[in-house]
């Protein structure tokens, strides 16, 4: 029995040892928002946090996260109350087929929590393991930028 | 004599706020969030394998690690007998051949004679769990008899060696072969001053659309329903009911919100009928999700395409002829690829003005994934060696690359050589703002640093259905009741925002706001159709049909309100949620009391006369307007490591009207960006026959840090025929980087690099050849000989049609 927190909420599951975290979320927990684009550690689809640090839930196993606090794009808005990143993806288009999103977000999250006022460079290495194939990545780098300042204009 | 649908075209085409801008209107040209934005960013947008059903059994498809094989025996028993399969399936069950259009129906759902490339299904396999099927697909043995593969356009020219790919083709692997003569291409190059070829190579790439393929079916009391991330729920459909045999009556295909498609879920797939077919078999809902390197397996992506061209000028620059010969190496499959390969001739007429032009193309199956359609589908590869093709012409000429191109645009509401209308056209505008904006004549001149230009044209929407018939291509219906507005249509998002496009469109005629819009979309148990999302399509054919259906629902609620108040219909403003003196819902009730139930209908069919000749092929290119588009491309070329720095692309593109600025100016950027990506990096690359790149770290994409700055400039002359005169973006803007890029690279260093991705190594090898006092290029030394039929001599289109 694996015992996790996600985006707030405990959760108890049985798992299997070699089950990943990716997994675990879509399927036994039912949490559908993150996605997979490889399976392989290599698109960045999967993008949660893990005690606040961006890891690609597709390569943690259960052993990784016991008593860990995730968070999913499920987690990123506070009830109705949309994060800045969220508004920001919306507004600039960053998001068009939106399957690259969630990751984008959450990659996005974990560089504003350490560097609340990052340059443009910050946030392309930032988001350089995350794939989109819609965007062209400048609507993205750009809503990141203007949450960024709507995080501190809110401080 | 004028028929109903050219009454529908020009009806259509009034733009009912005028020309004054975007003044005139509530919704259209307003900067907004897609309507489905707060479900993409909060992770509640369903996709395919997002969904689930109680006693889903999942699916694993058995692929072949062989070229090219006959298949002598399968043995499914052990596989059967694994504790969790319930059922296991081979291609004798499925005998039926299918493909996207009734001229590729050569595909099996799981090969049963024969595998033609690595990753062909050949068997299946519905377990309880994903764990269990994989297992099972191990214990399945394939006795294979091992046929020599073909894995170049050389070698399928060749006699083939054991069999051909296909028994239909005979003694050759060559798919098909095109050849067509529009006017006197011979007289043409006689009375030219200068005549040049020149050869180039356009390399093969995946869509790599972030979600993997997936699909999911149901089979209960009689009835079909398939859930699949597909690009043409309407392809899919006529699949599904031939393999199946079950009329289409009993099939539904719905599709859902999409995590990418770029063409690569336009065919119908072998999981998507597989899937069916085991729900039918076990009557539970069978789920199948196709892993990454089985994405690069299906493919249907960029077919590599090795081109020659030929073009004979006068002194000052007017193009007096033009041959262009293309070859495609198609892969395993059909495909698309009958009309790819007349794409690649179809639209050099459409932005340069040829009085003489022979096409020559061929396409030849090889033992690799098929290849398909890819976002600007058999054209960005011709575009690039045409772009680059008039640049070396202007070198020759000691002209000024884009003063010989001007010399040459075609103009709008023309005709070209091979009888395409062409009416909006702002070729000129959109070369006059990147040149502008970009300072090209005006660029830094020093070693390693340059500038490219380039310029397009691509179709608002392929004018001929994919099978034959007369039909709409296109049809919504619109409901409307105390309960709301409702609209019905099979239109597909994929990402691009179509369903946005639908809601702006009948919110502006209802005065209404978007959100007060409910959209019912691509799912044909529910929703008139539509044939899909691609050849950028959807926002001219659905959103014509959408403005029909509109405006006779508003007709009707004018009428009711003007009953209701006393007033005059002529005096019923439509707008912000009012009809007159009246709210919208109160019209709405008063226009049920009078007349029942409300519905309306509005459908579109591109005009006749979009074509104005009849040739074999002359249903690829015509299109009811087309889109242009022009880039200039700066960047920095290192002479040492071969590395090449885009620094910034300027693109100008000829939208017509912007519905939506966010949604456009977010293709644009996809498009330069897709674009960027096969003219330096992206290749669908085989060594000895197999696949090199299956995964998407080997499959090199640019990434964030790669990306240079972007500036786009939207043209908006409003087409007369577009929706509010809109034209498409989804494909366009990604045609002129390619070469753009190239011409670049030969402004940085004075070599050519004829062969796109322009890896480092290519440019060394040029820089090379320049050294040692050879011919400075990289690319193509010569073109195969090719068994062309004679040229099918098509008369040019006769003086009435060739001005409009
Ligand atoms: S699914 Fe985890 S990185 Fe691609
Ligand atoms: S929005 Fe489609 S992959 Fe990023």
């Amino acid at each position: 029995m694996l015992r996790l927190r996600v985006n707030g909420e405990t959760y108890e599951t049985l798992t299997e040892s070699n089950e990943t975290l990716l997994e675990i979320l879509r399927e036994r927990l039912g949490l559908t928002g993150t996605k997979h684009g490889c399976e392989l550690g290599e698109c960045g689809a999967c993008t949660v946090l893990l005690d606040g640090k961006p890891v690609l839930a597709c390569l943690v196993l259960p052993d990784q996260i016991e008593d860990a606090e995730v968070t999913t794009v499920e987690g990123l808005a506070d009830g109705s109350a949309l994060h800045p990143l969220q508004e920001a993806f919306m507004a600039l288009g960053a998001s068009q087929c939106g399957y690259c999103t969630a990751g984008m977000l959450l990659s996005a999250k974990a560089l504003l929590d350490e560097q609340p006022d990052p340059t443009r460079e910050e946030i392309r290495a930032a988001l350089a393991g995350n794939v989109c194939r819609c965007t062209g990545y400048a609507s993205i780098v750009d809503a990141v930028a203007q949450a960024a300042q709507a995080l501190q204009g809110a401080r | 004599m004028s028929t109903p649908r050219d009454w529908v075209g020009r009806r259509l085409g009034t733009v009912p706020g005028g020309e004054d801008g975007d003044g005139a209107f509530q919704v259209v040209g307003k900067a907004m969030p897609r309507v489905d934005a707060v479900s993409k960013v909060t992770g509640a947008t369903v996709y395919a394998d997002d969904l689930s059903f109680p006693g889903t059994l999942h699916c694993v498809l058995l692929r072949s690690p062989l070229p090219h094989a006959r298949i002598r025996r399968i043995d499914v028993q052990e596989a059967a007998g694994l504790s969790g399969v319930v059922a296991v399936l081979t291609g004798a069950a499925m005998p039926t051949r299918f493909g996207v259009s009734p001229s590729s129906e050569e595909e099996q759902a799981l090969a049963a004679d024969k595998v033609r490339y690595v990753g062909e299904p050949v068997a299946a396999v519905a377990a309880r769990d994903e764990a269990t099927a994989r297992e099972a697909c191990k214990l399945i043995h394939v006795d294979y008899e091992l046929l020599e593969p073909v894995t170049s356009i050389d070698q399928a020219l060749e006699v083939p060696m054991d069999e051909p790919i296909h028994a239909a083709s005979k003694d050759s692997n060559v798919h098909r072969l095109a050849a067509l003569e529009f006017g006197d291409v011979d007289e043409g190059f006689a009375a030219s001053d200068h005549v040049r070829e020149d050869v180039f190579f356009y390399e093969g790439s995946n869509h790599l659309a972030m979600e993997e393929h997936s699909a999911t079916a149901i089979f209960s009391d009689g009835q079909l329903t398939v859930w699949s991330s597909t690009q043409s729920p309407h392809s899919v459909h006529r699949a599904l009911s031939s393999v199946l045999g079950v009329p289409m009556r009993r099939v539904r295909v719905v599709a859902t919100p999409h995590g990418g498609g770029f063409g690569g879920k336009v065919d119908p797939c072998s999981h998507e009928i597989v899937v069916a077919k085991l729900a039918m078999i076990t009557g539970r809902p069978v789920k199948c999700t196709l892993t990454r390197e089985e994405v690069f397996y299906n493919h249907r992506g960029r077919h590599p395409v090795l081109m020659w061209v030929r073009t004979g000028v006068t002194h000052d620059g007017r193009i007096r002829a033009m041959h262009f010969r293309t070859a495609l190496d198609g892969g395993a499959h059909a495909s698309l690829g009958a009309a790819t390969t007349y794409y690649t001739g179809a639209l050099q007429p459409a932005t340069y003005d040829l009085p003489a032009y022979r096409f020559e193309g061929c396409r030849v199956f090889t033992n690799k994934a098929p290849c398909g359609p890819k976002r600007g589908h058999g054209t960005p590869q011709p575009r690039f060696a045409l772009e680059l093709h008039l640049d070396k012409l202007a070198e020759d000429l000691g002209m000024d690359p884009v003063e010989l191109r001007r010399r040459n645009y075609v103009r709008p509401n023309s005709r070209t050589v091979n009888g395409l209308r062409i009416t909006s056209c702002a070729i000129d505008k959109v070369t006059d703002e990147v040149l502008a904006a970009s300072g090209f004549s005006r660029r830094e001149r020093r070693d390693g640093h340059g500038q490219g230009f380039a310029v397009s044209a691509y179709l608002c929407g392929a004018g001929t259905p994919m099978y034959l018939n007369r039909m709409p291509h296109s049809e919504v219906s619109l409901k409307v009741d105390r309960g709301g507005v409702t609209v019905f249509c099979g239109a597909t998002d994929i990402g691009q925002g179509s369903d946005s496009v639908l809601a702006t469109l009948v919110a502006e005629e209802l005065g209404l706001e978007r959100g007060d819009v409910r959209l019912v979309t691509g799912d044909t148990g529910l929703t008139p159709v539509d044939l899909g999302s691609y050849s950028s399509r959807v926002t001219f054919m659905a959103g014509n049909a959408a403005i029909e259906a509109a405006r006779k629902m508003r007709a009707t609620l004018v009428a009711a309100a003007a009953e209701h108040s006393g007033g005059r219909p002529a005096e019923m403003t439509v707008a912000g949620g009012k009809i007159g003196p009246l709210s919208f819902d109160q019209a709405v009730a008063a226009a049920e009391e009078l007349y029942g139930t409300l519905g309306s209908v509005g459908s579109y069919a591109p005009p006749p006369s979009i074509s104005a000749s009849k040739y074999r092929g002359s249903a690829v290119g015509p299109s009811p307007a087309f889109s242009y588009s022009a880039a200039v491309v700066d960047l920095d070329a290192d002479r040492v490591s071969g590395e090449v720095r885009v620094n910034k692309v300027w693109i100008a593109h000829d939208i017509g009207r912007a519905l939506n600025p966010v949604l456009v100016r977010g293709q644009v950027e996809g498009g330069v960006y897709m674009g960027l990506g096969e003219a330096l990096m992206e290749a669908q690359a085989y060594r000895n026959g197999l696949l090199h790149h299956p995964s998407v770290l080997e499959y090199k994409t640019p990434l964030s840090a790669d990306m240079p700055e972007i500036e786009q400039l939207l043209v908006e002359q409003p087409d007369p025929e577009g929706p509010y005169g809109a034209k498409e973006v989804g494909q366009g803007p990604l045609l002129p980087v390619v070469p753009a890029v190239v011409s670049a690279v030969h402004d940085a260093l004075g070599v050519w690099v004829d062969e796109v991705p322009v890896t480092p190594e290519k440019v060394l090898r040029a820089l090379d050849a320049r050294a040692k006092g050879s011919d400075p290029r990289t690319g193509p030394r010569s073109f195969p000989k090719i068994p062309y039929p004679p040229c099918e001599k098509v008369a040019l289109p006769d003086a009435a049609s060739a001005t409009l």
